[in-house]
């Protein structure tokens, strides 16, 4: 028999970014707020302190900061007729766990789609024809558009003190930013981050070739800031510990950076932690949710809270794990093609071309999660699909976050990997390397999926989400297309040492290596309740008081790291709920 | 020689008989007082409470609020506040207007008994009337009675003999009552602010050889020229020698609202009076607070704040300008001497080579008065224990530094304490390897009391 706990207005599950500005909105409201957090509490002192958090083997290759797979995982295989085992050792992505969630261990890369991302359907047909789309390709538009969510984006970016350089202010293009960026209707925040030595030598090639070089917009402040809710950074120096760490020195934008100490001070809002939420529980009538279910760590026992509002705001995947597991939309079936929870699955392609000289010497521990240059020459708006022969595009990118002593010691292709050898040539290359690298969408296909394993289960005896996923002959074309694109690039350089990595025809997904921990699909945004879960308000279509933040609303991927886009899709749902839901709670569409 | 004994004797007599006096005869409360500054509206119970930072000695540390029982630190030993909710036995419940006054204005408690300046009731003698009643409504009836016995205060002879406080107060207590002086009502508020229920004189104020303060108004030259308070330097908020003197009004008003502004970071006994106190003060009084403070202060205008955006750090250091000590460090030659090298591995990250720190958020660390303070207490108990600045409606981080004190030994703290106090323009005495362990004793005292 669970306990039962005082009900409350609002249940936010999850304290990460999504979960903390829908929190703080909505607490402001005068709503009683309760976030459910699955980790352990985290802030800057003490778990993220000098100098115990620059600690390369308990957080980057322990994974402090991330869900354990003991505690949450998933099973994978890369087509239907596999059979999915679970993802017990983290490689390819790495969920956070913990308040601030993700948004203690990201790298700050925080950039808005292109105009055309969010209608790409629409777009292609439009400019290239129908009969461009693979047949088994889920092609579809958000539901949403770039004008709509411009000034969400831009409050998300003066809440995290972006650092970086408009290129396009209002229609006007702006020397020195993204000429093919979206208009938007204010610069940065704070200026651009000074830049490493690769990426000036990468700006001096790419514009000889014609390209638009521009500073990639960082959650590194450049400079001292205060955002709108009073919440401070401090300016970056360079540490090199972004990814996988939280910040030490409170230059970072995170949850705890830029929302959480103000959230705190709410008097109707709480939060408990190592609390999991394990399913939302409906209304008999099955048309609301009545709050949520959770497991309380500390007491083992299940808690029944109920609310008469529910905020999904986990991880992407997590929150399509909850949707599957409550019963809430229909479940996806890839054999049918029926069913909306689980479709549109999607990941991110990435490749990149390593350069070594004998004679440069980058300093590369000299860095930040986000400091580099970028040029979109081509990016999804800018490639013509019908004579390349694929659909998407990808950034184009050079610049390092740092040089740590076990991960970032990279060397030219052929080194040993261990003894005297590898010492050796440490010895003779360390910092002597740049790259140049690839960051580019993907679609989802009919076969790229998540839904409940049939065999598998976790510690609370629920099913394991399954995933379903490969690469796609689209897509790796893409990729191999970047290939080419940066190629001529990195040997105008002079390299004496050229690799590249970009993925062959017929590649398959390997969870093993690090890839990217952009994770999208599954809950996904639309505006016809057949082919997506949620409204353009992030609105469950079936369960009107069930609101899923996060990327899971994305049909396909984007070529751009997520988090710009999520964080301006939550103050875009944020107005929905305080400027028409909260007054007359109904199904918004 | 008979005439000399019976001199002494007649003096003798007369001692005791001021003495018993003193003891005995029964104290005279001082009458209500006048309305405060002109136009000056009552206060609500609760604002009184906070202009008057109750809370910050009467809250001991994770207590009950207004449950009493924080130490508060003398040089005679700790005084522990006492509970003042409207609990009948451990509290002040049943205490009646006048009884409430006479604590208020003449330092006696409810049973007659003279109570230890630690209760700044020589400040709180320019409370108005409105003030007092808010204050007393306050305590009987918005407080809820919490039932809490504080630690008694037991100070070692002769400081137990409260008799002896009486003499002090003949002695030490200024005229009761506040009386405008400015001809302008927002001047003549802060002064009353300033003077009366914020009591800023009780650490700002040097005390004089009774250990009274040195004044009591911006009348008296000594007023605010500087105290101390548990060791820790409280800055003088006057005069060429104050730290506030090259702040502009906005960085002022910003570091009473939040603790923090472009020149520095609270810390010590003043992280209370922000926190509990002056984070809560009206726009308005806040603003006749500083202008106050400014006026009596010599320094006559400061530059404003820079307007625009923030501009970006600089990428490179030690360049043309920089003093030597930026230069050392910029040169990351790993040479150079273990104060500075201690500098650059734990600090360098956030206070800059420069010594500048940034905006708001990491205090400058070059012309900072806890740095260069003598005895430098708070220098070395900030690197020791860390620090963090309050929580504040404007300003909500509660950011904190880090403590370094399980990472250094008392050797290199004193190392790089006696850096920092003799880089960039700073020019301090060094601190010794004893100082830290002494104060690293102290600390764990505090921590195990």
């Amino acid at each position: 028999m669970a306990r039962q706990e005082k009900k409350k207005d609002v249940v936010v599950i999850g304290l990460g970014w999504t979960g903390s500005i829908l929190g703080i909105e909505l607490a402001r409201e005068g709503l009683e707020v309760l976030a459910l957090e699955r980790g352990p509490d985290r802030d800057t002192v003490p778990d993220f302190q000098y100098p115990k958090v620059i600690d390369e083997l308990r957080f980057g290759i322990r994974y402090g900061f991330m869900q354990k797979p003991r505690n949450s995982t998933l099973t994978i295989r890369r087509s239907l007729d596999e059979t999915a085992l679970p993802y017990r050792v983290l490689g390819s992505f790495l969920p956070g766990d913990g308040v601030g969630g993700a948004g203690v261990h990201w790298n700050g890369q925080t950039w808005r789609p292109q105009a055309v991302e969010y209608r790409l359907r629409s777009y292609v047909e439009e400019t290239f024809g129908k009969d461009i789309i693979p047949e088994d390709m889920n092609l579809q538009d958000w539901g949403v558009t770039a004008e709509e969510l411009e000034p969400h984006l831009t409050r998300f970016e003066y809440l995290l003190g972006i650092s970086g350089k408009a290129g396009n202010l209002n229609g006007s293009i702006v020397e020195g930013g993204n000429p093919f960026e979206a208009p938007r209707s204010k610069d940065y925040p704070l200026p651009p981050l000074a830049q490493t030595w690769d990426s000036v030598l990468f700006t001096d090639a790419a514009r000889s070739m014609g390209y638009h070089p521009f500073p990639r917009p960082a959650a590194n402040a450049s400079a001292a800031y205060v955002n709108e809710y009073g919440m401070q950074l401090g300016p970056c120096n360079y540490c090199g510990f972004c990814e996988r760490f939280g910040c030490l020195n409170y230059s970072k934008a995170s949850p705890q950076t830029c929302v959480i100490d103000a959230l705190k001070r709410e008097p109707t809002f709480e939060y408990r932690v190592n609390s999991e939420v394990l399913r939302i529980e409906k209304a008999a009538d099955g048309k609301t949710a009545t709050g949520v279910t959770y497991f309380d760590e500390a007491a083992k026992e299940e808690v029944f809270q109920p609310a008469d509002l529910v905020i999904v705001c986990a991880y992407s995947l997590h929150n399509v794990h909850l949707l599957l597991l409550s019963q809430i939309g229909a479940p996806y079936d890839p054999a049918t093609g029926e069913g909306v929870v689980g479709r549109n699955y999607a990941y991110q392609v990435n490749g990149g071309t390593s350069l070594f000289f004998k004679d440069k010497i980058f300093n590369p521990f000299v860095g930040t999660g986000s400091s580099g240059v970028t040029i979109d020459d081509f990016s999804i708006s800018q490639i013509d699909f019908g004579r390349e022969g694929f659909i998407g595009g990808s950034y184009i990118t050079a610049g390092h976050s740092g040089g740590r002593p076990i991960q970032q010691m990279s060397l030219p292709p052929g080194t040993a990997s261990w003894g005297a050898e590898w010492k050796a040539a440490v010895g003779e290359w360390y910092g002597h390397g740049m790259s140049i690298g690839s960051h580019g969408s993907n679609m989802a296909y009919r076969d790229t999926c998540l839904d409940l394993d049939p065999t598998y289960k976790d510690r609370h005896g629920r099913p394991l989400m399954r995933m379903t996923f490969d690469w796609k002959p689209n897509d790796i074309r893409m990729n191999q297309f970047m290939g080419k694109m940066i190629d001529p690039i990195a040997k105008s350089l002079n390299p004496d040492i050229l690799s590249s990595s970009y993925k062959k025809d017929g590649a398959k997904y390997d969870v093993r290596p690090y890839q990217t921990t952009h994770n999208v699909g599954g809950a996904v945004m639309g505006v016809d309740r057949k082919t997506s879960v949620v409204n353009r308000y992030l609105q469950s279509w079936d369960i009107h008081n069930v609101f899923v933040m996060g990327a899971s609303a994305f049909p396909q991927n984007i070529q751009y790291n997520p988090t710009g886009a999520v964080g301006g899709l939550a103050y875009w749902a944020v107005e929905a709920l305080r400027g028409d839901y909260l007054k007359n709670p109904r199904p918004l569409m | 020689m008979l005439t000399f004994l019976r001199v002494i004797g007649w003096i003798a007599l007369l001692a005791v008989v001021a003495v018993l006096a003193i003891a005995f005869v029964p104290h005279r409360r001082t009458p209500p007082q006048a309305e405060a500054a002109a136009g000056a509206e009552a206060a609500k119970p609760l604002y009184a409470a906070q202009l008057a930072d109750c809370a910050a000695c009467h809250t001991a540390e994770g207590g009950v609020p207004f449950a009493g029982g924080r130490p508060i630190e003398s040089p005679f030993g700790a005084i522990y506040s006492p509970n003042i909710t409207p609990d009948p036995e451990t509290g002040i419940g049943g205490i009646t207007l006048d009884q409430f006054r006479a604590v208020l204005y003449d330092g006696i408690g409810r049973d007659g008994r003279n109570l230890y300046p630690a209760m700044p009731y020589d400040n709180y003698r320019k409370l108005s009337e409105a003030d007092v009643e808010a204050l007393y409504a306050f305590v009987t009836k918005e407080l809820a009675p919490v039932r809490n016995e504080p630690r008694k205060t037991e100070l070692a002879f002769p400081f137990d003999q409260r008799w002896g406080i009486r003499a002090w107060k003949i002695a030490g207590l200024p005229e009761a009552g506040f009386v405008p002086r400015f001809g302008d009502p927002v001047l003549d508020r802060g002064a009353y602010i300033v003077e009366g229920p914020g009591h800023c004189g009780a650490c700002h104020s040097p005390r004089n050889e009774i250990f009274a303060q040195s004044g009591y108004s911006s009348e008296d030259d000594a007023f605010l020229t500087g105290g101390e308070i548990a060791g820790w330097r409280a800055p003088a908020l006057r005069g060429d020698g104050s730290p506030i003197a090259g702040w502009s009004a906005e960085d002022l008003d910003l570091f009473l609202a939040t603790g923090r502004n472009a020149h520095a970071g609270v810390g010590g006994e003043m992280r209370l009076a922000i926190e509990h106190s002056l984070q809560y003060l009206t726009d308005d009084d806040r603003h006749a607070v500083v202008a106050y403070l400014k006026k009596i202060g010599p320094q006559g205008a400061a530059p404003a704040a820079p307007a625009g955006p923030p501009a970006a750090r600089p990428d490179a250091f030690g360049g043309e300008g920089a003093t030597e000590t930026e230069r050392l460090l910029a040169s990351a030659d790993p040479g150079m001497p273990l104060g500075a090298r201690l500098f650059l591995d734990n600090c360098a990250a956030c206070h800059f080579v420069d010594g500048q720190g940034a905006d708001e958020i990491f205090p400058a660390l070059d012309g900072n008065q806890t740095v260069t303070a003598p005895g430098a207490t708070g220098l070395v108990t900030t690197i020791l224990r860390g620090a963090a600045l309050p929580s504040t409606g404007i300003r909500p981080m509660a950011l904190r530094m880090p403590d370094f004190g399980g990472r250094l030994s008392d050797a290199e703290v004193a190392e790089l304490a006696t850096f920092v106090r003799g880089a960039w323009h700073n020019r301090a005495e060094p601190v010794s390897e004893e100082r830290v362990r002494d104060l690293r004793a102290e600390i764990k005292a505090q921590a195990t009391d």
